[in-house]
């Protein structure tokens, strides 16, 4: 519990990840002084920033820790292409020529890249990654901030902006028991999304968000984003869509991060909970659809499935952080996963029955497919034939939620009736549906809440201090 | 919740065995640095710190042994701990400095020769420290004063002085069974580590140079961008590592020191005390000095660093350790200033006792770290070799026990 929170500030900034922190630092050095909300208690600060690895990165040449050259047409492709062209032209680009100069900002601040390395290899070209990942990345501004002069508050979760005509008036803000109000001039809102709020995820996926389970933060609980929808700030992003993707079963409810993932299906057999295969495992290399995966398990009963491999496969993806459950027959595992007896060895059966030899490759689509078989795998289908047999259980896990607060290229945040709110700007998860529509690039998160913190933080300061 | 019970029980039908992540943090260091590896292993996002995460990914299972190989290739600097998104109070609560500190004692016990002595230092490593350090020196002035008492308050000034308060054959017997007996035992404890650790791994002479250069300029403590280690919090500090050099060095030159006055003594047939501007002398000077600054800078760090990455059962014998060496660098830096006075003989014997007991203390003191360090450090070096080798055209993938470095790193997508 911190003490009283000064009454006035110039700016205020609600949220300590990634995108707060670029906003208070930037809103500082113009000279502001600035204020900066964190609901979750300093352990736990930063959101899901603290999960991050990497920032994908415009250079026109190599630099210390990336190699070749990103131009701004070819992100932009990379970005068309994953969205399906469910993004704003104008605040994309900005986005992409704004990480060049991202990486000196971070440099400046204290933040460590480090030089490509294993396991990341075919992103070295694209990413810049955090040397220790997005908590190091997180500490760096923490301590950036502080000595710089910003005010820190943890445990304060902002739970109401009042809207005044065109301007945010107060922010009501809760310490464990206490309420205060805090009357800032500028306010910065980098509260991230929904994605922790099963009641809210209820409206769009009914009673079966109940068994999503929430990769990062549980701080993120759109109360802000509700706050400011309910008094008619413009969204922008599909409310009923989130990024999810198939992780371990036993993960923990809330902030299990990058270790929850399951990389095995592309070499297994995937069964719902009667022990009976769903989709194409195989469909195609799975950094292209592993993003797929969450809503397939969300759809089956119980959103509850199970990935099936034998010895052959055990080592042709990442380690996992839970063990596989393991056993000699499949009938065994049938019996240790929970699935129905019998139905699982006779998906099996007939799945090693339908697989026809072909050259096996597990980093490219190989020709190892089933024939005959409904649905089919195209490719990596091999027997499961080799004791011992492990299975994993898989639950959807969402990572983010799309539905945003819609800005402008300063980051100024609208109302519905299309009038800018004066003091009240926007930047990281809470705006990022305006750009990425749909799909997911890796480091384009902390591209977005690099380049727009820094333009909500000069932005708020300039509107103050003019 | 109610709909969360198929996935009970699975738990339930199918205990987790290795890596109990719902369960209590485990007490036994073993199972505790396993589980933490193996969620490690999934993460990676360490990797460019130090040694200890490439190693970690050259792994799959992770056996006793390489906890051992991996928790004495760490050299503690707690960047993984603050960069962690999974340390306390996050419920998977990963401290892998902690518990490979935890390993790290429980593997020079493992190794030791002979064994009692080593489980006695590990459960009160200071008590045993000063209660050697007492014994040794009582039992020299007790010799002294079986010899004769008068010689004991004389000035030492002149050459062969020293051998008129403690006499020749007890000096030389003394030091030569100390580290005659330092030496067998460091051998043994070395040979069954890297027995357990490498196998019959061969060694070859560039990777002794890669490893000889981490272990002398701690390379691990740059912090993978030269920006230090975690001494105290978040921050990042050099100071560890540089107090880690003032007092290795000092050491090094005290040695050095002792093996010119031995050259002096038995092949020139100068003998003891020397001049102040002597070698023996300006050597252990500045080596006593060293490591004067050394040891009191690195109790220094430990005081004032936040205790939650370090393991309070390694405490004890890490302090009796600096307290043992910066005793022996007082009293010989003492006994230099004093050598003119009555106090020379009583400097002498205490000082011959803490040296003594120092030499006997290397195979059970933290001070066996460096050997235990060094061999993980080779070993690092020979397995990233054959990695940059087999990725080289045309070269052979290993057989045996080297297959297992022949593992295919994954790539998997990245958020």
């Amino acid at each position: 519990m911190g003490e009283q929170l000064e009454r006035s500030c110039d700016v205020a900034v609600v949220g300590g990840g990634n995108a707060g922190l670029c906003a208070a630092i930037e809103a500082r050095k113009a000279g502001a002084s600035v204020l900066l909300l964190d609901s979750a208690p300093r352990p736990m600060r930063g959101g899901n920033s603290r999960h991050t690895r990497n920032l994908r990165a415009m250079h026109c040449e190599p630099t210390g820790v990336l190699t070749g050259s990103y131009d701004e047409e070819e992100y932009w492709r990379d970005l068309l292409r994953v969205t399906d062209g469910d993004t704003d032209e104008g605040l994309a680009r900005l986005t992409i020529r704004g990480t060049v100069d991202a990486l000196s900002f971070m440099s400046r601040n204290g933040v460590l890249l480090q030089p490509a390395l294993s396991g990341t290899l075919s992103l070295a070209r694209t990413n810049a990654f955090f040397l220790g990942g997005g908590k190091a990345l997180v500490n760096a501004y923490y301590s950036s901030a502080t000595r710089s002069g910003i005010d820190v508050a943890y445990d304060s979760e902002v739970v109401a902006l009042h809207l005044d005509g065109l301007d945010v008036q107060r922010l009501d803000i809760v310490q464990g028991e206490r309420q205060e109000s805090i009357f800032p001039k500028a306010v910065v809102v980098a509260s991230g999304g929904y994605q922790a709020n099963i009641e809210w995820l209820k409206q769009a996926w009914g009673p079966r968000a109940e068994n999503f389970i929430v990769r990062g933060t549980p701080y993120a609980n759109g109360r802000v984003l509700r706050n400011l929808l309910d008094q008619g700030i413009a969204s922008v992003g599909d409310p009923t869509q989130c990024h999810a993707v198939a992780i371990d079963a036993r993960s923990p409810k809330f902030d299990g991060g990058i270790v929850t993932r399951i990389d095995c299906i592309p070499f297994a057999v995937v069964v719902d909970k009667m022990g009976r295969r769903f989709y194409d495992e195989g469909e195609d290399i799975w950094p292209k659809r592993y993003a797929i995966w969450g809503r397939l398990v969300a759809m089956q009963a119980d959103q509850l499935a199970f990935a099936i491999i034998d010895s052959k496969a055990r080592e042709l993806f990442m380690p996992t952080a839970y063990p596989a459950i393991r056993a000699d027959t499949i009938d065994e595992l049938a019996q240790k996963l929970g699935l129905p007896e019998g139905n699982l060895a006779q998906t099996i059966a007939a799945y090693n029955a339908a697989v026809r030899p072909g050259r096996f490759d597990s980093s490219d689509l190989d020709e190892c497919a089933t024939e005959g078989l409904d649905p089919p795998k195209t490719h990596w289908a091999r027997a499961i034939d080799t004791t011992p047999f492990f299975g994993y259980p898989l639950r959807p896990g969402i990572t983010f939620t799309y539905l945003g607060v819609k800005v402008d290229e300063s980051a100024r945040v609208y109302l519905q009736s299309g009038r800018g709110v004066r003091n009240l700007f926007a930047a990281g998860e809470i705006m990022a549906g305006s750009i990425l529509g749909k799909g997911y690039l890796a480091g384009f998160g902390m591209a977005i809440g690099t380049v727009f913190g820094r333009i909500a933080g000069r932005e708020a300061a300039r509107h103050v201090l003019s | 919740m109610s709909s969360a019970d198929p996935i009970e029980a699975v738990l339930r039908k199918a205990p987790l065995t290795g890596c109990q992540l719902r369960e209590a943090r485990h007490a036994d260091a073993y199972v505790e640095a396993r589980r933490a590896m193996e969620i490690c292993n999934a993460c990676r996002y360490c990797e460019g710190f130090c040694a200890v995460f490439p190693a970690m990914t050259r792994r799959r299972d992770f056996a006793d042994a390489d906890l051992n190989y991996l928790a004495n290739l760490c050299h503690g600097c707690r960047a993984c701990f603050y960069s962690c998104q999974y340390a306390p109070p996050h419920e998977f609560g990963i401290n892998v400095p902690k518990v490979f500190a935890e390993v790290r004692l429980r593997s020079y016990e493992q190794y030791c020769w002979p064994k009692p002595l080593g489980r006695l230092f590990r459960r009160n490593g200071s008590i045993v420290a000063s209660a050697m350090a007492a014994g040794t020196i009582v039992s020299v002035l007790l010799a002294l004063w079986l010899i004769d008492g008068a010689v004991l308050f004389q000035p030492a000034r002149h050459p062969g002085a020293f051998y008129a308060i403690v006499p020749y054959w007890i000096m030389m017997s003394l030091a030569g069974a100390a580290s005659l007996f330092a030496l067998t035992s460091v051998t043994i404890g070395a040979m069954a580590f890297w027995r357990d650790v490498a196998g019959r791994q061969q060694v070859h002479a560039r990777s002794v140079r890669a490893a000889m250069y981490d272990a002398l300029s701690l390379r691990n403590l740059d912090g993978g961008a030269g920006q230090g280690c975690n001494d105290r919090d978040e921050s990042y500090s050099k100071a560890r590592r540089y107090f880690h050099h003032a007092m290795f060095y000092g050491f090094a030159l005290c040695f050095a020191a002792t093996c010119v006055a031995t050259v002096y003594d038995h092949i020139l047939g100068r003998k003891a005390p020397y001049d102040f501007w002597s070698i023996p002398v300006q050597l252990g000077l500045w080596g006593g000095i060293g490591l004067l600054v050394g040891t009191s800078g690195l109790a220094w760090v430990k005081v004032r660093g936040d205790p939650t990455p370090t393991s309070a059962s390694a405490a004890g014998s890490d302090n009796a350790l600096l307290i043992l060496l910066a005793l022996t660098a007082l009293t010989g830096l003492l006994l230099l200033a004093l050598r003119g006075t009555a106090a020379a003989g009583i400097l002498l014997a205490v000082h011959l006792g803490n040296v003594v007991t120092l030499f006997i203390a290397i195979p059970y003191s933290k001070m066996i770290h460096g050997i235990y360090r060094s061999a993980a450090l080779l070993y690092s070096a020979l397995e990233s070799d054959s990695e940059t080798r087999r990725s080289s055209p045309g070269y052979a993938v290993p057989t045996s026990r080297d297959a297992r470095l022949a593992l295919p790193r994954q790539s998997p997508p990245s958020e």
